[in-house]
């Protein structure tokens, strides 16, 4: 297999975005990364991108083909793949690119995520997003998806000593590291009271644990890692690209409050890469709410389970701590266009291993993880880059 | 969500009376039945079982920002109930949001669970109530 490097990236700004399509979202974040990474459309070998729902949320599918046709590669016929699995498709559609190049098959790839979620009333949106569980078996009985989240905080909150401030501690942090980010899609400071004081969705789950319904695009461009050097000054190097699945539904899982996904996702991207939490600089998990982003920080490994609330009460994964997660904002502050997540997070550790993360910058970050869940846990994409 | 008559259909012994399956081999109960057995695999020998429904919760919500089909209903009690044969399910409890406990005993009901707009499709299933 070969090394494999990312050489640019671009993502529109993330919010309720009512001026852009579906259509221009992707093109705007695609002709971003290409720029970035000095690129011209005939010189893309592939083309793969995230999407979880087009067809429940603008009544479209054939995604692939699309993208590549308004991008103006149509004349150029490149192969365009659309990769799925609810939340984590962005995840996914970066390690198929991944695979794509270290195979050898194909050498400058662009790997997208997309989600326009905001053409459809919020009840039709949290419908579609149920389809991320078991439309049979938790959807049809009327479970949402805050409140299998909530089923999780429930459970985690009986067995481990979190307390409500801790929980809200999460959506603090990540409103910080939001307020700093020129893309986030809510740039303003909150409180604790702000949080526990919001109106709750699924007990014990508030408005304010609860990522927000987001437009958005983003794309990276991959390269060999020896062909890297022609477009690029800063390539950042795949470390890891690892990948795991689970049951669909959460209540056959092993244990309610931890995705063993997760774990097995992160143990192998360890494993591939040699590396261990210690050497990790910077972290994006999937905070899709507040209580995931507990239980992601210790399924990864950085402390044992139930330590993370006090962790993070005490700062260690604040923008100046032990292990930054989320600098980005996360879901909860940046912003979660489903598909285009798992992509923005990569951009993101992008930026801040090429120093570019501005008022958010980890001060000397050289390795940084990425973490995109699908569902409630059944798929989990973990990714490792470094300088 | 709006369900096919045959796709609702098909699930009745299911959804109405709790019918699962079990592997006949190691003995393990499933629902919603599996028509293979993962431990066993090509081994195993499944066939149908009928579940009491008694059970005790394991985790629990209110759910107070539904889907469309249930925002007529909201709040409503949610939880996870494990089965005194094993399985683990997702369902609806029949009680008030303050009553509910983790380890609270359950029992089967059968309820409306969702209708597809006023004049739609109603579709019943299993609820759960408590025991004592
Ligand atoms: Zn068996």
């Amino acid at each position: 297999m070969r090394d494999v490097a990312v050489i640019g990236t671009g993502c529109t700004t993330f919010g309720e975005k009512w001026n852009s399509s579906f259509r221009n979202l992707f093109v705007e974040a695609g002709i971003l990364a290409l720029e970035d990474a000095g690129v011209a459309g005939e010189q893309i070998d592939g083309l793969y991108v995230g999407n979880m729902s087009a067809g429940r949320f603008v009544e479209q599918e054939h995604i692939g083909a699309l993208i590549a046709d308004y991008a103006g590669l149509a004349s150029h016929h490149i192969p365009a793949t659309r990769v799925e699995a609810a939340c984590a498709s962005g995840g996914l559609s970066f390690r198929q690119a991944v695979i794509a190049v270290a195979s050898g098959m194909e050498d400058i790839v662009v790997a997208a995520g997309v989600e326009k979620m905001t053409d459809v009333a919020s009840g039709a949106s949290v419908d579609a997003l149920a389809g991320a569980a078991d439309r049979e078996w938790e959807g049809f009985v009327g479970a949402t998806f805050p409140g299998l989240y909530a089923m999780i905080a429930t459970d985690y909150m009986n067995r481990y000593p979190l307390t409500r401030e801790q929980l809200a501690q999460v959506a603090v942090k990540n409103h910080y590291n939001g307020a700093r980010n020129p893309i986030a899609q809510f740039r303003q400071e909150i409180s604790i009271d702000t949080v526990i004081k919001s109106s709750l969705v699924a007990d014990p789950l508030r408005l304010f644990d609860c990522s927000p319904i987001t437009d958005g695009a983003a794309a990276v461009v991959l390269a060999p890692l020896e062909r890297a050097r022609e477009f690029t000054d800063t390539p950042i190097k795949v470390l890891a690209s690892a990948q795991a699945s689970d049951t669909i539904t959460l209540h056959d899982r092993r244990d309610i409050s931890t995705l063993d996904a997760t774990v097995a996702a992160g143990r192998r991207a360890f494993a591939a890469s040699g590396l261990s939490t210690t050497d990790i600089d910077l972290v994006e998990v999937h905070d899709c709410f507040t209580i995931a982003e507990i239980c992601a920080i210790e399924d990864l490994g950085f402390c044992r389970k139930g330590e993370a609330g006090r962790m993070t009460w005490e700062g260690a994964t604040a923008l100046n701590g032990d292990i930054p997660v989320n600098t980005s904002g996360g879901l909860k502050a940046c912003g979660h266009p489903v598909g285009a997540t798992g992509i923005k997070q990569v951009f993101e550790v992008v930026q801040q291993l090429r120093g570019e993360a501005g008022k958010r910058q980890v001060e000397g970050a050289e390795i940084g993880m990425t973490h995109n869940v699908g569902g409630t846990g059944a798929t989990v994409a973990v990714h490792i880059l470094g300088v | 969500m709006a369900m096919s008559v045959a796709r609702f259909w098909r699930k009745i012994p299911q959804r109405y009376n709790l019918v699962g399956t079990t592997c006949t081999r190691c003995g393990q109960c499933f629902f919603p039945p599996r028509s293979f057995c993962p431990d066993c695999r090509r081994a195993g020998n499944i066939v149908d079982y009928r579940f009491s429904g008694k059970g005790t919760v394991v985790t629990h919500t209110v759910i107070r920002t539904a889907s469309e089909q249930f925002e007529q209903m909201t709040p409503y009690v949610l939880a996870i109930v494990k089965l005194d044969e094993g399985p683990r399910i997702t369902a609806q409890l029949v009680c008030a949001p303050d009553e509910v406990r983790i380890g609270m005993r359950v029992r089967p009901v059968f309820r409306k669970i969702a209708a597809d707009g006023k004049s739609g499709v109603i579709y019943y299933g299993t609820k759960y109530a408590p025991a004592e």
